[in-house]
C-alpha cells in the first residue's frame, strides 16, 4: 500500500496529538488527581500509537507505547502522578515531536530512545526515585553521584544476583572506570580492564553495555557492578596498574547501600536527561514539598472553549480561490456598467443583488485565511513551564484572547519574535524567588500574554510583573557601547531609553545565560516585526514589570493604499507610508547643489520626480504650474514624491511580480484595479536613501 | 521509432516556431499591459492574467528582431517554465501538431538572426513547411543581459 498519500494527514494528526497531549499534561500537573485528564491524555497517546505503528514508523509506536503503560497505572490508580514521572512524560512528548518533525522534513521518524523507554519501563516497575533521596549513605551516594556516565540500571535478576552473592559472603562492588583522553583504542583498554576483573571475579552489569564498549560506544568512562573476594582497594590498584586509565573507583557495597544505589541510579538516569540546565540551587536539596511547588505548571487559562469544527485547506487552494474571486469582482464591475447602460429594471437589480452577494462573499474568503493566534501560542505554557524550571523561578502564563484572528502569512512570520520576547520575559523579567519576596512580592511571577484586535491592527502584548527595565542601566550600557552620546542622552524620553534594547549588540543581561544567549538579540526581533509591517513598544515602571507591545497589520496581502495617476499610468502608494498630501506652486520648488528641493515644515526635504524614474512617456511635473505631492517617510526622513493626480484611497490586494522580473527599484509588487488593470505598488523606501 | 510530441506552432514574421505543449498554459488574445518601468525594452509589462499577475515578453523584441504593431492575430502565449510564468507575445498562433522526435534536427549554425542557442531543433514537416523548436529555458535565461540601471536622482 502506498502510505504517502497517508503521510501529510499523519503528520498533521500526530501533530494535532502532540499539542493536546502538551495541553492536557500542563492541565494535569495542576490537578494531579484528576483523573479523567489521564483518561484524555491515554486515548490521545493510544491514537497516535495505532497511527504510528499503521505508518510504519516503530520507534515513534514503541514509545507511545511504553507511556501508554505508565499512563495506564495512573489511571487505574496504581501510580500517583508525581514530578518526575511528569518530567519523564513531557521528555517523551519531546522526543515524539522531534521524531514527527523529522518525519516532517521526509526523515524515517528514527531516533534513540532508549534511556527514555529505560525511565519509562522504570516507572512501571516501580523505581520511582524520591526527592529526598539525596540523603542516603555517603559513600554510596558519593559513588552514585561521582558516576559521570549514566549510572546503572539493574534488573530483578541482577539485582537478586548480587544479593545473594552478598549473602553468600562474596564482596559487591560498585567500579567506574576512567580511561585517559588520549587514549588511543578505548576499547582494547576496557578489554583489558574486563579481561583483568573477570579473573579475580564476575562482572554482573556493565553500562554502556559490553558490545557498547566493544564498539567505542563510550565517551571516557564505564562502570559495572563486580563480584569477587578481594578488597576494593586491591581492585583499585590492580586496574590503575594498566595503562592509560585515568582513575578506578570501586566501592564495596553491603546490601543496604546496594538496593539504594540501585535506586539512587534509577532515579539519577531518570533526572539526568531532565535537567537542561544542572543549576545548584537550594530548591534542588530541598523537600519534597517544596519541589513540587517549585514546578507548579504555568497555568493556561483563557477560554477552554470546545474543539473548533474545522477543515484543512491547503494554503495554495485559498490562494487560487481569491484569484478566481478576484476575476468574479471584475466581471461584476463590468456588469455594473454595462446594466447602467442598458436601463434594464430587471437587469439592475439582479445586478445590484449580485454585488450584495459576491461582497459578503469577499468577506468570507478573506476571512478563511485568518487563523487565530492560538495555533502559535498554544506552545507558549509549556515553553514557560520548561523554562521557569531550568531557571529556578516560578511563572505564571495568562494567556488571554487566543482566538484573536490573524492571517495566515502573519501568523507563519510572529512565532519566533514572540518566543523571544517570552524568554526574554522569564530570563530577564521575572525575578528569583528571593528577589522576589525581598521585594514583597508573591513568589510566583506573572507573565500575561494578550492578543487582541483594534482598528485594523492585531495587538499582542507581552506583560510581566517583574523588576522592571532601570532607565540608568540601560543608558549607562548604551553609553559604554557607543550606542548615544552623553549629549544625546540627557534629553532622552523614557520611551526612546527602552527602544535602545533593540539597538543591534544591545544586551543589559549581566551574565549571558543559556535561555537568552542565543545569539538572537531584540534587534532581530523588531526588524522581523518591521518586516511584517508591525512595531513594538515597551512600557516600564521599576520594580512593578514591562509591557511589550507588538502591534501588526491584520494581514500582509491586503494593504490601504493611495492610488495615484502619472500619465495614463495608476501606481499605489501604501499608506502607511504617507505623512500626508499637499500641492506645491512651482515658485516653491528650489535647486539645492542640482537637487529640487521643497520646504516643508520649516526644514527642506527632497522632491523626487517619480515621472522621471519611472521614464513616464506622457507626464512630466516641471510642465506644470502646480504639483501634488506625496510626503513619504522612512522613519525619521521625509521625501516628496511629484504625481499628477490623487485617484483615492482603496483597500488593494498584493501581488508578486513573478519570478520573471528582475528586482526592481521603487516597485514592491502589483494589484488588480477593479477594471481589471494591473497597477504597480510603489515602495517609497527605495527613494530614501 | 521515437514517440509523438504535441506542438503549438506560432509565427514570428514569417517564420514558425514550435513550443512543446506541456509547457504552455494557455493562449490569450492580446489585452491591457501595464508597463512595468525600469526594466528590459522587451519585457512589456505585465498582465492580470485571471487574478495572477504575469510578465508579458515580446519575443521579437527578445530576439532582436524589429517589434511589429498588434494586430488582430496577434497572441500572448503563458508558458511556464521551471517555476516561472511568463507570456510571450507573438505575431499568431493557431496550430497544434503532432510532430515525431526523430523529425527533429539540430539546429543549423546559422538560423534567421535568432542566436542558435534559442534553439532546440528544427522540424521539417511535410514537403517545404520547417518548424523551429524553441528552447524555453535559455529564451527565460537572463544572464546574458546586462544589469539594470538603479534609480539615481
Amino acid at each position: 500500500m502506498d502510505m504517502n498519500q497517508y503521510l501529510s494527514m499523519f503528520i498533521d494528526e500526530s501533530n494535532d496529538h502532540l499539542q493536546s497531549l502538551n495541553e492536557k499534561m500542563m492541565e494535569l500537573e495542576a490537578n494531579p488527581e484528576d483523573l479523567s485528564i489521564v483518561q484524555v491524555i491515554f486515548r490521545s497517546a493510544h491514537t497516535l500509537k495505532g497511527m504510528a505503528a499503521t505508518m510504519g514508523y516503530e520507534d515513534l509506536a514503541s514509545l507511545t507505547h511504553q507511556m501508554e503503560n505508565v499512563l495506564d497505572l495512573v489511571r487505574n490508580s496504581k501510580l500517583r502522578m508525581q514530578d518526575f514521572i511528569f518530567d519523564t512524560l513531557f521528555k517523551s512528548l519531546d522526543a515524539l515531536e522531534s521524531m514527527v518533525e523529522n518525519i516532517t522534513g521526509g526523515g524515517d521518524g528514527k531516533a534513540d530512545v532508549s534511556t527514555i523507554v529505560a525511565s519509562l519501563q522504570a516507572i512501571v516497575r516501580g523505581d520511582i526515585p524520591t526527592a529526598g533521596g539525596t540523603s542516603t549513605n555517603d559513600t554510596v551516594s558519593a559513588a552514585a553521584v561521582n558516576a559521570t556516565n549514566a549510572p546503572i540500571l539493574l534488573d530483578e535478576f541482577q539485582f537478586s544476583v548480587l544479593e545473594q552473592s552478598l549473602q553468600e559472603g562474596h564482596k559487591v562492588m560498585y567500579v567506574e572506570v576512567t580511561i585517559r583522553k588520549d587514549c588511543q583504542l578505548k576499547a582494547v583498554r576496557s578489554y583489558m580492564v574486563f579481561d583483568l576483573l573477570e579473573r579475580s571475579g564476575e562482572v554482573v552489569k556493565s553500562f554502556p553495555s559490553v558490545q557498547d564498549i566493544e564498539q567505542e560506544k563510550f565517551d571516557q568512562s564505564f562502570s559495572l557492578y563486580y563480584i569477587t573476594q578481594k578488597e576494593a582497594e586491591e581492585i583499585q590498584s590492580m586496574v590503575l596498574n594498566l595503562s592509560e586509565i585515568e582513575k578506578v573507583n570501586a566501592v564495596a557495597l553491603d546490601s543496604e547501600s546496594l538496593q539504594q544505589l540501585g535506586q539512587e541510579t534509577t532515579a539519577a538516569t531518570l533526572e539526568a536527561p531532565v535537567q537542561e540546565v544542572p543549576t545548584v540551587s537550594p530548591t534542588q536539596a530541598a523537600p519534597v514539598q517544596s519541589k513540587d511547588e517549585a514546578a507548579k505548571p504555568a497555568v493556561r487559562s483563557g477560554t477552554n472553549s470546545a474543539p473548533s469544527r474545522t477543515i484543512r485547506v491547503d494554503i495554495e487552494r485559498l490562494d487560487v480561490l481569491m484569484n478566481l474571486f478576484s476575476e468574479l469582482l471584475i466581471d461584476r464591475v463590468r456588469l455594473e456598467q454595462l446594466a447602467s447602460e442598458v436601463h434594464n429594471q430587471d437587469l439592475t437589480e439582479t445586478v445590484e443583488h449580485m454585488s450584495r452577494v459576491s461582497a459578503d462573499l469577499q468577506n468570507i474568503v478573506m476571512k478563511l485565511r485568518m487563523v487565530p493566534v492560538d495555533t502559535v501560542f498554544n506552545r507558549f505554557p509549556r515553553m514557560v513551564r520548561d523554562l521557569a524550571k531550568s531557571l529556578d523561578k516560578k511563572v505564571d502564563l495568562i494567556v488571554t484572547g487566543a482566538e484573536t484572528e490573524l492571517d495566515r502569512t502573519v501568523i507563519d512570520e510572529i512565532g519566533d519574535p514572540l518566543v523571544h520576547l517570552l524568554r526574554n520575559a522569564v530570563d530577564h523579567g521575572v525575578e528569583s524567588i528571593a528577589d522576589r519576596i525581598a521585594a514583597g512580592k508573591p513568589e510566583t511571577g506573572t507573565i500575561n500574554l494578550r492578543a487582541f484586535h483594534s482598528g485594523n491592527h492585531v495587538f499582542i502584548e507581552i506583560e510581566e510583573d517583574g523588576a522592571g527595565i532601570s532607565r540608568d542601566k540601560v543608558l549607562k550600557s548604551a553609553l559604554k557601547k557607543g550606542v548615544v552620546t552623553s549629549e544625546q542622552a540627557v534629553n532622552m524620553t523614557d520611551s526612546e531609553v527602552y527602544q535602545l534594547l533593540f539597538a543591534p549588540g544591545f544586551s543589559t543581561a549581566a551574565v549571558i545565560s543559556d535561555i537568552s544567549g542565543r545569539g538572537v538579540g531584540l534587534d532581530v526581533v523588531k526588524s522581523k516585526i518591521s518586516s511584517l509591517g508591525g512595531h513594538v513598544t515597551i512600557y516600564s515602571t521599576l520594580g512593578k514589570g514591562t509591557n511589550f507591545s507588538v502591534q501588526l497589520p491584520l494581514t500582509l496581502s491586503i494593504i490601504a493604499a493611495m492610488l495615484i495617476r502619472l500619465g495614463c499610468e495608476k501606481f499605489a502608494i501604501p499608506l502607511s507610508s504617507i505623512v500626508e498630501t499637499g500641492i506645491v506652486k512651482q515658485s516653491q520648488i528650489r535647486t539645492i547643489h542640482g537637487n529640487k528641493m521643497l520646504e516643508f515644515r520649516n526644514t527642506h526635504i527632497p522632491l523626487v520626480s517619480l515621472s522621471r524614474i519611472f521614464s513616464i512617456p506622457d507626464y512630466d511635473e516641471s510642465n506644470e504650474e502646480e504639483t501634488e505631492i506625496v510626503v513619504v517617510r522612512k522613519g525619521e526622513r521625509l521625501i516628496a514624491l511629484a504625481v499628477q493626480d490623487f485617484i483615492g484611497q482603496n483597500e488593494i490586494v498584493i501581488k508578486n511580480l513573478g519570478k520573471y522580473l528582475p528586482e526592481i527599484q521603487g516597485i514592491s509588487g502589483a494589484t488588480i484595479l477593479g477594471d481589471g488593470q494591473v497597477a504597480l505598488i510603489i515602495d517609497p523606501n527605495a527613494f530614501i536613501k | 521509432m521515437a514517440e509523438d510530441i504535441k506542438v503549438i506552432v506560432f509565427k514570428l514574421g514569417t517564420e514558425e516556431y514550435g513550443i512543446e505543449v506541456e509547457k504552455v498554459q494557455t493562449i490569450e488574445r492580446m489585452m491591457p499591459i501595464t508597463r512595468v518601468p525600469k526594466t528590459y525594452s522587451f519585457i512589456k509589462g505585465v498582465i492580470n492574467l485571471r487574478g495572477v499577475v504575469i510578465p508579458v515578453i515580446d519575443l521579437r523584441g527578445r530576439f532582436g528582431i524589429e517589434e511589429a504593431e498588434h494586430t488582430d492575430q496577434t497572441r500572448i502565449i503563458i508558458v511556464s517554465v521551471n517555476d516561472i510564468e511568463v507570456g510571450f507575445i507573438v505575431d499568431s498562433a493557431n496550430d497544434v501538431i503532432d510532430l515525431n522526435k526523430d523529425s527533429i534536427d539540430t539546429p543549423p549554425d546559422v538560423v534567421g538572426g535568432i542566436k542558435a542557442k534559442y534553439l532546440d531543433g528544427v522540424a521539417k514537416i511535410g514537403e517545404d513547411r520547417l518548424l523551429i523548436m524553441l528552447n524555453l529555458s535559455e529564451v527565460l535565461n537572463k544572464s546574458e543581459i546586462v544589469q539594470l540601471e538603479s534609480i539615481e536622482e
